[in-house]
C-alpha cells in the first residue's frame, strides 16, 4: 500500500469510530428516555425485599392510608399513615394497600409479615365480607408465638377495614383456601373484625 | 420325783394364769369422753373404748377382726399370743409387757378381762401390733385417732394472733402440706391438701371473726367474718416442718352512725353445721364435705410437636421441647400432689392437630384444659409470661345462642329416650367462656409470683385450640423465646419447675373454686 492510500485508510477508520460514538451516545440517550417515560406513565414497582418501599411518583394518584406495622419495642401494632396508589373502586383500593402493607416495615417499626408474602387475591363481598388471600409464605415463613401471630393477623385486618369503610370483617385465606391458623395459635376459620386494642398510636405521615 | 415336781409347778402355774385372768378388773368399765376414730382409705368409723383403772383399753376380738389378728389364750405361756402372717405378739397377762417378735416392750397395763372379753390398753397398738403390721399405723392419743395405712393426715392449729382490728388469726399445718385460700361470700376458706384433717380445738371467735369452723370431718378451715371487715389479706408460709396460713383482717369503712343511717350489710352466710352442736333454727350454707372430685382429669396440652417446632430461638432452643418439658414436670407435680388424672395430648415430638388436641381433651372428659406454649415477638426486648382465654366473636356468640337450644332426643339403651345437647365441636368452649376467665386470672396471679410477666399479662384472643374444648380452658406463654435472656431460662430445671409449681398452684385454686359451695 501507498503511503496515500495508508493515510486514506486512517481517515476512513476515524470517520467510522466517531459515527459509532455518535450511534452509541443516541442509543443510551434513547434508553434513557425510555426508561424515564416508563416510570413517568407507570406506577411504581414492587419493592418488597428493599427496606423502605419507594414513594409513588409525584404524577400518580394516590391517598393517605393507616397502615400497620410492629412498635419498635415489638409489643403492639403502630398506625402509620402513608401514602398508597389510588385504586378505582373499593377492591382496587383494597388491593392497593395490602400491597404496601405486604411491603417491609420503614424505619423504625418492624415488619409483621413474612419477607415474600404476596397478595393472590382480594374481592369483598355484598355483605362486606373481604377475602385476603395471602400466599403461603405468610404461614411457611411466619416466626410463630401467639403475639407474633396476633400481631400480624390485625396489622392485615385493621389495614383492609380501616381504610375501606364498606368492609366490615376480614377471613385471611392461604394459597387459596381456608386455614387453621398461620402458626399454631390465631384461629383464621372466620372472619375477623376491627379491633384497635393493640394499637399504639403514632404520629405522622411517611 | 421330777416329773412330780414339774407337773407341780405347771399347774400352779395355770392356776395362777387362771386367777390372774379372773381376777382382772371386776369392775365394768367405763366409756370414754369421746371413742377413737379409725381412719383408713376406706373411710372412718368409731371404735369402742373403755377406761378401767384410769387406762383406756380395747378390746381385743376388736383388734382381731380390724387387723386380721389370731388370738389365742395361752395358758401355758401365762398370757395372749397373737399372730399376724407368722409374726407373734405374746401379751403377758399379768406384767405390763409384751414380746413383740421376740423384742419385749413395755405397756402400760397387763392385759385385761372383763367377761368374757380379753382387753390390752390402746397403746398396745403402737406398741405391739403397728411392728408386725404390713401398713403403717398411728395412733394420735390427742386428737384421738387411729390412721392406718399411708394416708396423709395434717395436724392443723389455729389460733387468733391478735384481735384487733385488724384481726390477725393463723393456721399451722404439719407437716408441711400444699395449701390454698379463698374469700368468697364473707368467709375465708383455707383447703388443706391432706386426706384429712387432725384439728386441734378451735379458739372461740375474736375481732372481725364470728365464727371458726376447723373440724375433722372435712379438709377445709373455715372463717366467717364479721359485717365489718374488709376483704381479708391471706398469706402463706412454709418451712420444712410445717405451712402456715396468716390471715389479716382489716376493718371495712365506718357505719355513719346517724339516725337515717342505712341498714347494715347482711351478714356473710353462717357457716356450716358443726356435728357436736349444730344450730337450732339458722339457715345454714354446709361447707363441702370431703372432695367432691369435680376436678377428675385435665388435659395438658404441650404446644406444637413433630415438623412444627414453634417458635425457635437465636440459640436453636425449639419451643415444641420446652412446652414437652413443662408439660411433664406439671403433669408429675398433679398426678403425685393432687391426685388428678392428667392426659397428654403429646408425650413425645409428634404433631397434632388442632381438632386432634380439642379432640383428646373432650373424649377424656377432662374437667381442665392447659395448653402451655413459649411466645415469639417481633422485637427481642419483649419477654415475660402471658395466658389467653378465648375470646367468642359476634358469629360465635350468635352460634353460641342458637345451639343453646339444639337438643337431639335419642333411644336409649334399654329403651326409653334421652335428650343430648347438640354442641358445635369448633364452639364448644362458649359456654365455658366465664370459668375459662376465672382460670386464666389465677394462672396470671400464680405466674406472676414466679416470673416476670409480658407486657399484656392476660388476654382475651381467638385461639384456635380454644374453641373446640368443652370445658374450662387457657393458654400459657411461659417465657419469650426470641428474648435471648428468655431462650436461655426456658431450659433451665430452675425455671421450667418455677413455672410448673406455679401452674400447679394455679389449678389447685381452681379447683378449690371449682368445689366451694356456690354463695347464696
Amino acid at each position: 500500500m501507498t503511503p496515500r492510500l495508508a493515510s486514506l485508510a486512517r481517515g476512513r477508520r476515524k470517520h467510522w469510530l466517531q459515527f459509532a460514538a455518535i450511534v452509541v451516545i443516541f442509543a443510551v440517550a434513547a434508553w434513557g428516555a425510555s426508561l424515564l417515560l416508563e416510570r413517568m406513565v407507570a406506577p411504581a414497582p414492587q419493592q418488597q425485599s428493599a427496606p423502605a418501599p419507594a414513594a409513588p411518583a409525584a404524577n400518580v394518584p394516590h391517598i393517605i392510608a393507616t397502615l400497620y406495622y410492629g412498635t419498635p419495642d415489638g409489643q403492639a401494632l403502630a398506625s402509620v399513615k402513608r401514602e398508597v396508589p389510588l385504586g378505582e373502586g373499593p377492591r382496587a383500593q383494597g388491593r392497593q394497600i395490602l400491597q404496601s402493607e405486604l411491603e417491609a416495615a420503614p424505619p423504625p417499626y418492624v415488619s409483621l409479615i413474612p419477607p415474600g408474602t404476596t397478595l393472590r387475591a382480594f374481592y369483598i363481598t355484598e355483605r362486606g365480607d373481604a377475602f385476603v388471600d395471602l400466599s403461603p409464605e405468610v404461614s411457611t415463613m411466619h416466626p410463630g408465638g401467639s403475639t407474633n401471630e396476633l400481631l400480624t393477623v390485625y396489622a392485615i385486618v385493621n389495614a383492609v377495614t380501616g381504610n375501606l369503610t364498606s368492609v366490615e370483617r376480614v377471613q385471611i385465606l392461604i394459597d387459596g383456601k381456608q386455614a387453621d391458623t398461620l402458626a399454631g395459635h390465631v384461629d383464621l376459620r372466620r372472619p375477623f373484625e376491627r379491633d384497635t386494642s393493640l394499637v399504639r398510636e403514632a404520629k405522622g405521615t411517611r | 420325783m421330777y416329773d412330780g415336781s414339774r407337773l407341780r409347778t405347771a399347774g400352779l402355774c395355770v392356776i395362777a394364769v387362771v386367777l390372774v385372768l379372773a381376777s382382772g378388773p371386776h369392775a365394768q368399765g367405763t366409756a370414754p369422753a369421746s371413742p377413737l376414730t379409725l381412719v383408713t382409705r376406706d373411710g372412718r368409723r368409731p371404735l369402742p373404748t373403755t377406761i378401767l383403772n384410769n387406762q383406756e383399753f380395747i378390746a381385743l376380738d376388736d383388734l382381731a377382726s380390724m387387723f386380721q389378728l389370731t388370738v389365742r389364750e395361752d395358758a401355758l405361756a401365762g398370757g395372749v399370743t397373737i399372730s399376724y402372717k407368722g409374726r407373734t405378739i405374746v401379751a403377758s397377762a399379768d406384767q405390763p409387757m409384751a414380746s413383740v417378735n421376740g423384742r419385749v416392750v413395755t405397756m402400760p397395763a397387763p392385759v385385761a378381762r372383763i367377761g368374757r372379753r380379753l382387753f390390752v390398753p390402746i397403746d398396745f397398738i403402737a406398741r405391739a401390733v403397728a411392728p408386725i403390721y404390713d401398713s403403717p399405723i398411728d395412733l394420735r392419743r390427742a386428737s384421738r385417732l387411729l390412721v392406718v395405712g399411708n394416708i396423709r393426715v395434717a395436724r392443723v392449729v389455729v389460733r387468733i394472733d391478735a384481735a384487733g382490728p385488724p384481726t390477725r388469726a393463723s393456721v399451722e399445718v404439719t407437716p408441711a402440706l400444699l395449701v390454698s385460700s379463698m374469700f368468697d361470700a364473707g368467709r375465708v376458706l383455707v383447703r388443706v391438701e391432706a386426706d384429712m384433717l387432725d384439728v386441734a380445738p378451735p379458739p372461740a371467735p375474736a375481732g372481725l371473726i364470728d365464727q371458726i369452723q376447723a373440724t375433722n370431718q372435712t379438709t377445709i378451715i373455715a372463717f366467717a367474718l364479721n359485717a365489718r371487715a374488709a376483704t381479708p389479706r391471706v398469706s402463706t408460709t412454709t418451712t420444712t416442718e410445717s405451712t402456715r396460713v396468716t390471715i389479716e383482717i382489716p376493718p371495712g369503712a365506718p357505719a355513719q352512725e346517724t339516725s337515717a343511717a342505712p341498714p347494715p350489710p347482711p351478714a356473710p352466710p353462717p357457716l356450716g353445721t358443726l356435728p357436736a352442736a349444730p344450730p337450732a333454727a339458722e339457715v345454714v350454707t354446709p361447707l363441702p364435705g370431703q372432695r367432691t372430685a369435680r376436678l377428675q382429669t385435665m388435659v395438658i396440652d404441650p404446644g406444637h410437636g413433630g415438623d412444627d417446632a414453634g417458635v425457635r430461638g437465636s440459640k436453636g432452643a425449639l419451643e415444641k421441647q420446652v412446652t414437652l418439658e413443662v408439660s411433664r414436670r406439671l403433669k408429675s407435680l398433679i398426678e403425685t400432689r393432687l391426685g388428678v388424672r392428667v392426659v397428654m395430648t403429646r408425650d413425645d415430638d409428634r404433631a397434632v392437630s388442632p381438632d386432634g388436641r380439642d379432640a383428646i381433651a373432650n373424649n377424656s372428659k377432662a374437667d381442665l384444659f392447659l395448653s402451655v406454649h413459649v411466645n415469639g415477638a417481633p422485637a427481642p426486648a419483649m419477654k415475660g409470661a402471658e395466658v389467653y382465654y378465648l375470646r367468642l366473636d359476634r358469629a360465635g356468640e350468635d352460634a353460641r345462642r342458637s345451639t343453646a337450644a339444639s337438643e337431639l332426643v335419642l333411644p336409649a339403651v334399654g329403651g326409653g329416650t334421652r335428650p343430648i345437647d347438640v354442641i358445635r365441636w369448633d364452639l364448644a368452649q362458649a359456654s365455658h367462656v366465664d370459668n375459662s376467665s376465672r382460670f386464666a386470672s389465677m394462672l396470671e396471679e400464680e405466674l406472676e409470683k414466679h416470673t416476670p410477666m409480658g407486657p399484656r399479662p392476660l388476654q382475651q384472643a381467638p385461639i384456635r385450640v380454644l374453641s373446640g374444648v368443652n370445658m374450662p380452658a387457657a393458654l400459657v406463654e411461659i417465657a419469650y423465646l426470641t428474648n435471648a435472656q428468655q431462650e436461655q431460662a426456658v431450659q433451665s430445671a430452675e425455671f421450667q419447675g418455677g413455672v410448673a409449681q406455679a401452674i400447679f398452684d394455679a389449678i389447685v385454686r381452681f379447683r378449690a373454686f371449682l368445689e366451694a359451695p356456690a354463695t347464696p
